[in-house]
């Protein structure tokens, strides 16, 4: 009784007043459950990725990756897998399984390896420890090309990111801070594409790659991408509070208009900046369509393109398929967890994705 | 390991900044040399003239070069090459005997398609909203672990829909997770992926999993955006929690809900990686969306039928666009 006052003093202490309120404990069974169901299958699948082949498809499956232990016995070229047995005359012992005939098993002592008995295998137990093993991660990386697709998909991320910042920036400052003829039409024709999603322009977008030569090629999946108009409107809208006569005043000092850029509008901005920057990694990093498309030949996938031609084998061999989709959202977790306050706050202010 | 954290950043900062001034460095020249021979007005039109390049050839471009495919017919690739027809594609698009059944069409593909997405639109969109919206409401409280929770949530929408399609792929398989769960509770093995009903509940499910925190957060901005005053005189005046959420929340809430209702649909309308990854439209043509359906015509069928897919995708424009509009209408007018 006393253990649940404490509880509930405890709970109800950030609303103020000395109650349990009915609400707030809903909220936390709704968040509980909640973060059961938004982590728990991320979390099985960081299990699963541990377990050797034989567990994987073991049914009913297991939480924890559970490995049979094994033991190195003098004359035996493998380890042998270890049992706890019951032999005949009732008693359990831990032996090693040498071979397996039919319904009986043959197994010996360790320390004995001279003496060999006989069980039916319904009277033996494997003998299982936890074992987070990395042999998924060894086999999928060799027959997986992870790290030319992990390359791939680094270099277009890093390179579109720098592009998509310099690109979308330059025209923000010329579209917020110039009076040019033009400037209304260039603005609202961007604002209006943004609607218009890149799936319903697939079939010309590739014309125009094939076209230029770019089939094939990172370049191809790198430079479409780089004017986003989300991106151009972002930055435009963050310089426009940027004061004018910082600019005024730099003129009359003598900066030339590309100083003016980098040197006061870039730091100043370096906030919005961030937060596209953010983006265009996530962007960039899950994108799929626009590169299964251009891309033709194994040897320029990138990390998701690879996984799902992979997944897609007549044969899905998951043991591996695991192992390569946590390497997958690693760095994109990472990233998530170092920054997610300026990610979560910059989606909340900009609505964008 | 906390005192050095900041210092490693400051130093990659700085090394980000050394590189960026030295290209700006370098740049100089170039445009310096062009504001004496145009003037500093006009260098506003060479900042944006990258991004007009891109947004041009790769956007505006596309947009108008789909009509060209629209419009004519024949296997070619290069528009130069390919005969007009008129409005044959539409009318071949459009050639079905009852628009409710897509058997009675030509392009029965297509209509399976557009049937699949409208449901998916309908039940993701609403769900998906639905669930956001009480996230939103539950992480405005006052409580403990606001910051843990709002992350939580957030988090399936960083992964790539690869992912997400493996991960929810492998816990639905015949020996999986799900499966595992059932037979300890005495019920039989279901074949989620291969049962077309349970393959589309499925991939309704998945997408709110991975999507939903991304509109809790736009509405959360929205919720904590609502001045705090309103509610205390609310209070004062007796109203009751659920007046206070009729009369206050939900009122104020509404141009939040509205970009929340227009983004969440546009991009329901367009799904295709998650869904392609996940059953690849199956079983049959169960989950078969019109992204796919663009992108198995003029991209992986034998025969690429270009002016099929692109006066697909022109219709699922017009659909895109007057969705929207009749949104902003409608919000129009209830404001008035």
């Amino acid at each position: 009784m006393s253990a649940n006052n404490n509880i509930s003093t405890f709970l109800s202490r950030t609303r103020g007043h000395n109650r349990l309120d009915m609400s707030d404990i809903l909220s936390y069974v709704y968040l509980i459950f909640g973060t059961l169901i938004m982590f728990g299958p991320v979390l099985w699948l960081v299990m699963s990725s541990f377990k050797d082949s034989g567990e994987i498809n073991k049914f009913p499956p297991r939480f924890l990756p559970y490995q049979q232990e094994t033991v190195v016995v003098e004359g035996f070229e493998d380890p042998l897998p270890l049992y706890m047995a019951t032999l005949e005359d009732g008693t359990v012992r831990q032996l090693a399984q040498i071979r397996r005939i039919g319904l009986e098993a043959q197994l010996i002592d360790p320390a004995d390896p001279e003496t060999i008995y006989k069980v039916r295998i319904e009277n033996r137990e494997p003998v299982e420890s936890v074992t987070f093993s990395l042999d998924n991660f060894r086999e999928g990386i060799e027959s997986f090309n992870f790290s030319l697709y992990l390359w791939n998909s680094i270099f277009v991320t890093i390179t579109a990111t720098a592009l998509t910042l310099l690109v979308n920036s330059m025209a923000a400052f010329a579209l917020s801070k110039y009076k040019f003829t033009g400037r209304n039409t260039i603005f609202v024709i961007m604002i209006s594409t943004l609607m218009i999603p890149v799936s319903v322009v697939l079939v010309p977008v590739f014309l125009v790659i094939t076209e230029i030569g770019w089939n094939n090629t990172l370049t191809g999946i790198i430079i479409p991408g780089a004017a986003t108009p989300t991106g151009v409107f972002l930055l435009r809208q963050y310089m426009l509070t940027i004061p004018d006569e910082l600019i005024d005043s730099a003129r009359i000092d003598g900066a030339s208009e590309w100083r003016i850029y980098a040197q006061i509008i870039m730091p100043l901005a370096r906030p919005a900046l961030a937060v596209l920057a953010i983006f265009s990694i996530m962007w960039r990093w899950n994108d799929f369509l626009w590169p299964f498309i251009v891309l033709s030949e194994s040897d320029k996938f990138t990390l998701q393109v690879g996984l799902q031609t992979f997944q897609s084998d007549l044969t899905i061999q998951w043991h591996l398929i695991l192992a390569m989709t946590v390497l997958t959202l690693l760095p994109i977790t990472l990233v998530f967890a170092f920054l997610q306050k300026y990610i979560t706050t910059g989606i909340a202010t900009t609505g964008m994705k | 390991m906390q005192e050095t954290a900041p210092q490693n950043t400051s130093a990659a900062e700085k090394g980000l900044t050394g590189l960026f001034n030295g290209i700006v460095g370098l740049l100089d020249v170039f445009f310096n040399g062009l504001q004496r021979l145009l003037g500093s007005t006009n260098m506003a039109y060479v900042f944006v003239l990258p991004n007009l390049l891109i947004f041009g050839i790769f956007i505006l471009l596309p947009m108008m070069l789909n009509f060209g495919y629209a419009f004519t017919g024949g296997i070619d690739f290069r528009l130069a090459d390919r005969p007009y027809v008129g409005t044959a594609n539409f009318e071949q698009l459009f050639d079905c005997e009852s628009f409710s059944d897509p058997n009675s069409c030509r392009e029965d593909l297509f209509w399976r398609a557009v049937f699949n997405t409208s449901g998916y639109v309908v039940f993701q969109v609403s769900f998906m909203i639905g669930f956001s919206l009480l996230t939103a409401i539950i992480l405005n409280k006052n409580l403990r672990g606001r910051a843990f929770f709002r992350s939580v949530f957030f988090y399936p929408v960083l992964l790539s829909p690869i992912v997400v399609a493996l991960i929810w792929k492998w816990i639905l398989q015949e020996f999986g997770l799900f499966n595992g769960v059932l037979e300890n509770f005495g019920f039989e093995r279901v074949m989620f992926l291969t049962n077309s009903t349970w393959a589309r509940f499925w991939v309704v499910v998945i997408s709110v999993w991975a999507y939903m925190g991304f509109y809790t957060l736009i509405l959360l901005a929205g919720l904590q955006a609502i001045p705090n005053s309103l509610y205390e005189a609310a209070q004062i005046d007796g109203a009751t929690r659920f007046q206070m959420f009729r009369n206050i929340t939900l009122p104020l809430l509404r141009p939040t809900m509205l970009v929340v209702v227009v983004l969440a649909l546009i991009r329901a309308v367009q799904v295709f990686d998650i869904i392609f990854a996940f059953t690849r439209g199956g079983p049959g043509t169960a989950t078969l969306t019109l992204v796919q359906y663009i992108y198995e015509i003029g991209f992986a069928s034998p025969s690429r039928r270009f002016g099929i897919a692109s006066t697909a995708s022109i219709t699922m424009a017009v659909v895109l666009v007057i969705a929207t509009l009749i949104q902003l209408w409608v919000n129009r007018e209830e404001e008035a």
